[in-house]
């Protein structure tokens, strides 16, 4: 049995940002991720992001995993990091069990943040399970990380921000979009990104969604329909599109399942985007000393994961005894730069998903 | 229509620009409708001309009495809704963010392309700025005939659709 400090579970920009303010602090610790680098979703994301300075707007999202990464690997001697390890256990008493390269290993913590991010959302419509349709993050991850065409012809299922910015880079590629479709009334992403789609001749269909998917060996063409008011497809609306890809972009659902093994307090808040741990204010899940931050406690912008790990990082180094010198004032500036990004009608959502989350808090307590 | 296909109406887009007169001189004109958590373009002006403030979901406010034209709110705009127009002899100028290759040369003549993606005239292609500063996003300065001031938003290559 490995004795730590703290063990965060999850790369991401969350995990990493954790690690460094709790590193400032004094407080040691070990990120377990499970894919071969660090950085999670940040390393596919080749456009330049929106906030503020603070959480590195205008840089693109690889140079924003290698600023992260760069800041963890300054404070080496006190952070740890396992890659291509997966957590395969944990435990109330705050034992976690991974799996390196076939050896399997225990670890007793103190306090564990569980940084696991959040996995992309299906749609459900016949032979949806051609090769040739993927999720947006498989399509980015092929492109972007492995220089991989996913396809020539390609329909963009959803019109959030990763349906549109997913659609940009597939253009930048040289791949033909041939439409992005959307099944809600409205774009749901920034118009500045359907914009750049537009001007570029990509076609943007809002009230229409994909309703069956035909090929042999692989996607070939899809059936595309109307829907009314009420989401119901409409009557003779159907009309066929010949790709040999299509892309799932529909949302994404907080990835909470190990917090399932440990009895953590869990609710559905649909606003949050699924299944999200009750944490109080200092990100603490009902399990004592077992924390979280980023998109497994709500889904949002990197932005605000970033936030929240130097937040989770402060607050848990504080926990354990680890005061950082600025405590205070770092703790005050995170929590307005959260406000501050969730503050616009875009985070509409969020602040009721939160509002939501406290008081089932008030419940529990 | 800017809700449901991308494309923001004439009116929209004419209260982005300052009156006529005032772009003998290049002025920064900002398509940014949406109240969104951004403030790239007012951190990065070297004039302070782009007003947002401590609230960074305020929509940016061009002060063009300050605002030089110098494009780097172009390339800095994580959003790519920037331009910088100016009446310049007897052809309209810009400066447009391109983030696509092969990148265009100078004296080259390109499809000029309007918020719709329709080609709508010829664009001149006049400087092409591509520094480390840049970070991959080339500045391109265009000129296309005068009418266009309020259609003309990109380019796209000839040869290559």
């Amino acid at each position: 049995m490995l004795n730590k400090d703290l063990v965060i579970i999850g790369g991401g920009p969350a995990g990493l940002c954790a690690a460094k303010t709790a590193a400032e602090a004094g407080l040691s610790s070990i990120i377990i991720e499970r894919s071969p680098k660090l950085g999670g979703q940040l390393v596919k994301q080749t456009h330049m992001f929106f906030g503020s300075e603070k959480q590195y707007a205008k840089t693109r999202g690889y140079n924003i995993a290698k600023i992260l990464i760069d800041d963890v690997n300054r404070y080496h001697d006190k952070i740890e990091i396992l890659t291509d390890t997966t957590v395969v256990g944990l435990y109330k008493d705050k034992v976690i069990t991974i799996l390196h390269q076939d050896e399997y290993r225990k670890i007793q913590a103190k306090a564990i943040i569980v940084a696991t991010g959040a996995s992309e959302k299906v749609l459900a419509f016949e032979n949806n399970d051609l090769p040739g349709i993927y999720g947006a993050g498989a399509v980015q991850t092929l492109m972007n990380v492995y220089g991989v065409l996913p396809g020539h012809d390609v329909v963009m299922v959803g019109s959030g921000n990763i349906g549109l910015i997913v659609s940009y880079q597939l253009l930048q590629a040289g791949v033909n979009v041939k439409a992005v479709i959307e099944a809600a009334p409205t774009i749901g992403g920034y118009k500045v990104h359907a914009s750049k789609l537009k001007r570029l001749g990509v076609p943007i269909y809002t009230q229409h969604t994909i309703t069956k998917a035909f090929g042999k060996d692989c996607v070939e063409k899809i059936l595309v329909t109307k829907l009314d008011q009420n989401w119901n497809p409409i009557e003779g609306s159907s009309f066929e599109m010949d790709v040999d890809g299509v892309c799932i972009s529909v949302g994404l659902t907080p990835m909470g399942n190990l917090l399932a093994m440990i009895d953590a307090q869990m609710k559905y808040i649909s606003e949050l985007g699924g299944m999200v741990p009750i944490i109080n204010h200092e990100h603490e899940t009902s399990i004592e000393n077992i924390f979280v931050c980023g998109d497994i406690s709500g889904i949002e912008e990197a932005s605000s994961a970033i936030v929240e790990g130097y937040y989770t990082g402060l607050v848990v180094a504080n926990r354990l005894g680890y005061h950082h010198p600025n405590y205070m004032l770092l703790k005050e500036d995170y929590e307005s730069q959260l406000n501050n990004l969730r503050s616009g009608p875009f985070g509409e959502k969020i602040r009721l998903g939160l509002a939501k989350m406290a008081e089932e808090l008030n419940h529990v307590k | 229509m800017l809700n449901k296909t991308g494309v923001p109406t004439k009116e929209q887009i004419l209260s982005r620009f300052p009156e006529r007169a005032v772009l003998k001189k290049p002025k920064a004109i900002i398509e940014c409708y949406e109240e969104i958590p951004c403030n790239p373009c007012s951190t990065s002006c070297p004039f302070d001309a782009i007003h947002i403030g401590e609230d960074i979901n305020t929509k940016p406010v061009v002060n063009f009495d300050k605002c030089t034209g110098c494009g780097i709110c172009v390339f800095n705009c994580p959003g790519l809704a920037i331009v910088v127009a100016s009446d310049v002899k007897e052809r309209t100028q810009f400066k447009i963010a391109y983030e696509f290759n092969p990148k265009p040369k100078v004296n080259e003549v390109w499809h000029g392309v309007n918020r719709d993606g329709e080609i709508i005239c010829d664009a001149l292609i006049e400087k092409v700025m591509l520094t480390d500063k840049n970070d991959k996003t080339a500045l391109i300065t265009v000129s296309v005939e005068q009418q266009y001031m309020y259609d003309f938003v990109t380019i796209r290559g000839k040869s290559n659709g």
